[in-house]
């Protein structure tokens, strides 16, 4: 809201000036020449005057005096000038122009001028209105740079530096707004087509691996293991979809994670992977890991438990690994010397890579295998 | 009986909690949005409520605040299929008394929500292993039981810790009782001290995780 028609106020707030700039521009152009005052008149006329906003703080009727008063100085200014005027109708005409334009852009119907605008200004019938203003406001541009023009021959280089300037406005008018909301546009459309790319990928991956398996599941209902190990397979590869696992790949979580998927596709039991911290896999870790993956295994092929937990914690100097079932058990002491699975494909292992297991079970109270390895 | 009220947008998973825990709970009420769920928590008033993390219109959280400090005596044990820390840290940071994962036993859901009206807290291994990973770079607090400072709320003492891993590696409490000669009330105290000061401390994870869920 300004204090006489907004003018000053709305060229400022299109524009990004400050009020004060701008009021100083039509300040010193009215002070040479008039201009000023006659291109103020133009603008309040043609501005558009923001949906449910009065434009100026003084009275309806001081403000229409105050139009009027305008209206009749540039009358008087034009009435003198024509005749011998140089620049001053020409720019008059020119800037008439460029806030036609300008009001198209700004106004309401910005929307249909830009989609007008966009089929080449050409789409027949698709604003009638819009485009007759477009060529009204082109033309006057064109005719004012014209003007300056045919008399830029018997002036000298300051009538050609105005002829250019008043070029270059005409054409930012016309084109400015256009431009700029051409290429938000289409910036809206390619982050439309980018989310639209990803709502793709995520319904193919779905179709690949949800209805895949819910498929499946349907004809396999009479084997109660059959759809536990589908199910919990689908379960885990969606959490990996939807939660990410933190670890990359070479580290030891991406590691015992894909040890359990395996040892719960074969088995069809659960193996819950908890890992505290993490760190990249060297040799000796990766011994542990395989190790790990063996007393799992175990855990699901003899234990008779349905749910197996790994833990995990890197600490300063060890890596811990803990892999318990509570199945059945058993006493170590008693089988230790025929079950070489567990001697030679745990202990063994992990001992050769420098670290220590310990094995607690009883018979009836579940089994943990402890793998600690120094890093 | 416990009286239990079951807050989760699918109708099939309420069912089936209830068919479940039918024979040891009472389940006083269900509802399906928070806003439902505020209602009726209000109005019947009971021990434990069973509650969803992602719901629509603010999922677990909403019915968190909206119940607030009107119901002191009311228990809130999260029941998710979330594996996400930040849904987890911020539904116990907002009030809830533990967290579990939908893939639990019934029997063992029994048992949690006993535990939760008895007024004790529930760790899944999930959960423990979240909590040493907040504190994993922290200094070791000295080993009092209760916190004295606002910096204590930021450190784990050796023994919590200790309770923590074992809570990770799948212990039970009468366990990790066995396991550490120490009383099961024992082990109690430092799983509830360890909720209080995930609920109170300001490390960075805790305020992070929390933000990412728009609390702090």
């Amino acid at each position: 809201m300004g204090w006489a028609g907004g003018v000053v106020a709305g060229i400022a707030l299109h524009t990004g000036l400050r009020r004060r700039v701008v009021a100083l521009l039509f300040l010193a152009l009215t002070i040479g020449g008039g201009l000023g005052v006659a291109l103020y008149a133009t603008y309040w006329i043609v501005l558009p005057t923001p949906e449910g906003a009065r434009r100026s703080r003084l009275p309806r009727p001081v403000e229409v005096a105050l139009l009027a008063v305008v209206v009749v100085v540039t009358t008087g200014l034009l009435a003198t000038r024509v005749a011998g005027g140089t620049l001053f109708v020409p720019t008059l005409l020119a800037c008439l122009g460029g806030a036609t334009i300008w009001r198209q852009a700004a106004g309401p119907d910005r929307e249909r001028w830009l989609r007008a605008s966009r089929s080449t200004l050409g789409a027949p019938g698709a604003d009638r209105m819009g485009q007759l203003r477009l060529v009204a406001g082109a033309g006057l541009v064109v005719a004012g740079a014209l003007l300056v023009l045919q008399r830029a021959d018997v002036n000298t280089l300051r009538d050609g530096l105005w002829a250019m300037g008043v070029t270059t406005v005409g054409l930012a008018l016309l084109g400015g707004p256009w431009w700029i909301r051409l290429t938000s546009q289409l910036g809206a459309e390619r982050a439309e087509r980018i989310r639209g790319e990803e709502r793709a990928e995520i319904a193919a991956r779905l179709h690949d691996s949800v209805l895949q398996t819910l498929a499946l599941i349907q004809r396999n209902v009479d084997s109660p293991r059959e759809v536990t190990r589908l199910a919990r397979g689908q379960e885990r590869e969606l959490r990996r979809l939807l939660y990410g696992t933190r670890s990359a790949g070479g580290q030891l979580g991406e590691e015992l994670r894909a040890a359990a998927a395996e040892v719960e596709d074969a088995y069809a039991v659960t193996v819950d992977v908890v890992v505290v911290g993490d760190v990249a896999l060297d040799d000796a870790l990766a011994a542990a890991c395989a190790a790990a993956r063996e007393a799992m295994v175990n855990a699901a092929r003899h234990s008779g438990a349905t749910d197996v937990s790994v833990y995990a914690e890197v600490e300063a100097d060890t890596v811990s690994v803990f892999v318990r079932d509570r199945g059945v058990g058993f006493e170590p002491a008693a089988v230790a010397a025929d079950r070489q699975g567990v001697r030679g494909s745990i202990i063994g292992r992990v001992e050769r890579g420098g670290g220590t297991v310990s094995i607690r079970s009883s018979p009836g109270g579940g089994t943990e295998v402890a793998i600690r390895m120094r890093r | 009986m416990t009286t239990v009220y079951l807050v989760d947008d699918h109708a099939m998973f309420r069912a089936g909690v209830r068919a479940e825990l039918g024979a040891r709970v009472e389940v006083v009420g269900e509802a399906a949005t928070p806003a439902e769920a505020v209602a009726g928590i209000l109005t019947t008033r009971p021990q434990v409520v069973l509650l969803d993390v992602h719901m629509p219109d603010g999922g677990g959280l909403a019915v968190l605040r909206g119940v607030g400090e009107s119901l002191p005596a009311t228990r809130f044990l999260v029941l998710s299929v979330s594996d996400a820390a930040q849904d987890v840290i911020a539904l116990i940071r907002a009030g809830a008394r533990g967290y579990v994962t939908k893939t639990i036993s019934a029997d063992e859901l029994a048992d949690a929500v006993e535990r939760v009206a008895g007024g004790d807290v529930v760790f899944s291994p999930r959960l423990a292993g979240f909590v040493l990973d907040a504190f994993r770079d922290a200094p070791a607090a000295p080993p009092v039981a209760v916190p004295a400072t606002d910096a204590d709320f930021d450190r784990l003492t050796p023994r919590e810790r200790e309770v923590l891993r074992l809570l990770a590696r799948g212990y039970a409490y009468k366990e990790i009782a066995a396991e550490l000669f120490i009383s099961v009330k024992t082990v109690e105290t430092h799983a509830s001290n360890v909720l209080r000061k995930l609920r109170l401390s300001s490390r960075h994870q805790l305020t992070r995780w929390a933000a990412d869920r728009r609390i702090t």
